[in-house]
């Protein structure tokens, strides 16, 4: 009852700040501040553009993320040999339509819809989509236990990669 | 262009050891207008595999050679290709990019076909005269369409050999990748499309060219490492890997005829088709032993241990790409602009693998192959910066020699390459060329 009354005691605005804060570390590439916003069993999932709904155990996606790999994915993104983002691009991740699907425990089921704009050598990508995220309530605040981006657009067109983190 | 201008873009001198192409071939208008012609309306190019189109009635919506087309199993089975505009007044027949039906409904004047490209429906058909016929106003077939151990190709040269003869030596690793996945491989749901800003020669390229591993692909190569090296350390083994050695130093670059080629070595990582490594868990050891000892039994040690144990790279001219490495890709590239092309991907996988094995296929193609991967982003930005870089117009050659003066050349050589440019010249000059290392 009580965990209950924990969930229950975050409202969407709570939400939307700490989705606004972790993209504002995304902008910023500050990639170990981003990572420790996820928990130990975290998992971080981007699938195939024309397999949205795709399940990362039978079909392909592109991103399938545990926490190690998350922490992989960061240190390979600092590395000066991550040759698609160095030097880095520039990103903003916007952020809207945040909305709490579900509270219950200590764990809520948040939608949002995203578009990240990434530049670099004077081109543009976007990427355009939906985030599903399970967030819980722990003693430092909301952590993140499962990301998904499921992205709009019907192929990576014009990106011709997700390099950077959506 | 004339014949001669377009023998000179390439310098093959095998006396010196120089192989040249000029990078004109990758910027020009004139050049991308000849590949169209005498490439990719002469030879065959990969259509898709047997296994999207499992049932009568399946579809699937492709671009080949920039060209529309139906893929789709008809009421007895067979598999049929079709150019998807509507014979009447052009309409896009098949909108969507796959599904199953009994006809296709074009919406425009609502012709309908049957999957076997019938024509079976003609609203108001009394207006049309005697001449309106039927049979001739079916979907329109590619000119050909063959299939080799569920590998489907089309040409729109009614002329072409045959495919079987057309893959020429790449038929052995062909057979030896759908025969170690006990005859019978899958395509997984999702496929990867994507864009790069480069000439699509590129690609072609870079998909068999070892050289650029290493320091292309040092994040991967690091990641890798490091997760096997605590697997190892998890499981007790504390024998050295040795994998970076064995990357460098073993394997063959192989010309497979027309324009074809590979590079194969052993695997310095596990395969999920039969070579355990400590990365798939100490619980797969001996499933994965045993799936070993099966090839064995069936094809002999020699063979199973090629299936098993070594891993391939192979570009079937033009532009299909059959890389058996942990997982194995299908891959298929075409040119937009000469800077520009499309990227269709694959994964292949043997229908009754165990979910472990699946599982582990799955996760190394797309940290790997994937384009969210640690590995193929930089191919792409690799590609990338060629392409910006042939804006210097004053460098006019790149080079493509590594490995001549060599009777048998590595995998880290560019023997792949100088036989596919060969075959490339031969095709646009129509001039058949001595043969040269
Ligand atoms: S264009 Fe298809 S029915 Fe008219
Ligand atoms: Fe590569």
């Amino acid at each position: 009852m009580l965990e209950t009354a924990r969930a229950g005691s975050i409202a969407r605005s709570d939400v939307e700040e700490f989705l606004y804060g972790e993209a504002r570390l995304l902008d910023a590439w500050q990639l170990d501040a981003w990572a420790a916003l996820f928990t130990e069993d975290a998992r971080y999932v981007v699938p195939a553009n024309d397999k949205p709904d795709g399940d990362p155990a039978r079909d392909l996606v592109v991103i399938d993320d545990d926490h190690n790999r998350i922490l992989a994915r960061v240190t390979r993104l600092k590395s000066r040999h991550a040759h698609r983002e160095y030097p880095s691009s520039r990103t903003r991740h916007q952020v809207t339509n945040v909305l709490v699907l579900d509270r219950s425990g200590d764990t809520l089921q948040v939608e949002a819809a995203f578009t990240v704009w990434r530049f670099r050598n004077e081109r543009a990508d976007y990427y355009v989509g939906r985030y599903d995220y399970v967030l819980v309530v722990t003693g430092d605040g909301l952590r993140i236990r499962s990301k998904r981006a499921t992205m709009d657009m019907t192929s990576l067109h014009p990106a011709g990669a997700v390099s950077i983190i959506l | 262009m004339s014949e001669r201008e377009l023998d000179g873009l390439i310098v093959d001198d095998s006396e010196r050891c120089i192989f040249r192409v000029h990078r004109s071939t990758m910027i020009s208008d004139e050049i991308l207008r000849l590949e169209r012609e005498r490439i990719f309306a002469a030879v065959w190019l990969y259509l898709g595999h047997e296994s999207e189109i499992r049932r009568p009635g399946d579809y699937v919506r492709r671009s080949v050679g920039g060209r529309p087309l139906i893929f789709a199993r008809g009421k007895n089975g067979t598999i049929n290709g079709f150019y998807n505009t509507c014979t009447h007044r052009g309409a896009t027949i098949c909108r969507q990019d796959s599904g199953n039906a009994k006809s296709l409904q074009c919406f425009y004047h609502a012709w309908t076909f049957d999957l076997d490209g019938n024509l079976t429906g003609v609203p108001d058909a009394q207006a049309y005269g005697p001449g309106f016929d039927r049979d001739a106003l079916g979907l329109r077939r590619v000119a050909r369409l063959e299939s080799y151990r569920g590998f489907v190709f089309v040409s729109f040269n009614p002329e072409v050999e045959p495919l079987s003869e057309y893959l020429a030596g790449a038929r052995r690793y062909i057979d030896l990748v759908v025969d170690s996945a006990d005859g019978e491989l899958e395509i997984i749901a999702g496929s990867n499309q994507y864009t790069i800003q480069a000439n699509w020669k590129l690609l072609a390229e870079n998909s068999f060219d070892g050289y650029h591993g290493l320091p292309t692909h040092e994040t991967y190569f690091t990641y890798i490492a490091g997760l096997e090296e605590d697997a190892r350390r998890k499981i007790g083994d504390l024998s050295p890997s040795g994998a970076a050695k064995s990357y460098l130093t073993t394997g063959r670059g192989r010309d497979l005829g027309n324009g074809h080629g590979l590079t194969q070595k052993v695997a310095p990582w596990g395969r999920p088709i039969a070579k355990w490594s400590a990365l798939f868990g100490a619980e797969a050891k001996p499933k994965i032993e045993a799936l070993h000892r099966q090839l064995v039994e069936k094809y002999g040690d020699e063979r199973a241990f090629e299936m098993a144990d070594t891993s391939r790279n192979m570009v079937i001219f033009p532009n299909f790409v059959l890389n058996d490495i942990m997982a194995i890709t299908a891959r298929t590239f075409t040119p937009v602009s000469p800077g520009i092309m499309r990227v269709s991907a694959w994964q292949l996988a043997p229908v009754n693998e165990s979910p472990e094995m699946r599982a582990a296929r799955l996760d190394n193609f797309l940290t790997f192959l994937g384009p969210g991967g640690f590995a193929t982003p930089d191919d792409v930005e690799a590609l990338e910066s060629c392409q910006q870089g042939f804006a210097a117009t004053e460098v006019e050659w790149s080079d493509i020699s590594r490995g001549m003066n060599l009777d048998e050349p590595r995998p880290l050589d560019e023997l792949q390459m100088r036989t596919w440019w060969r075959r490339w010249r031969e095709l646009m000059t129509g001039r058949v060329p001595a043969m040269a290392r």
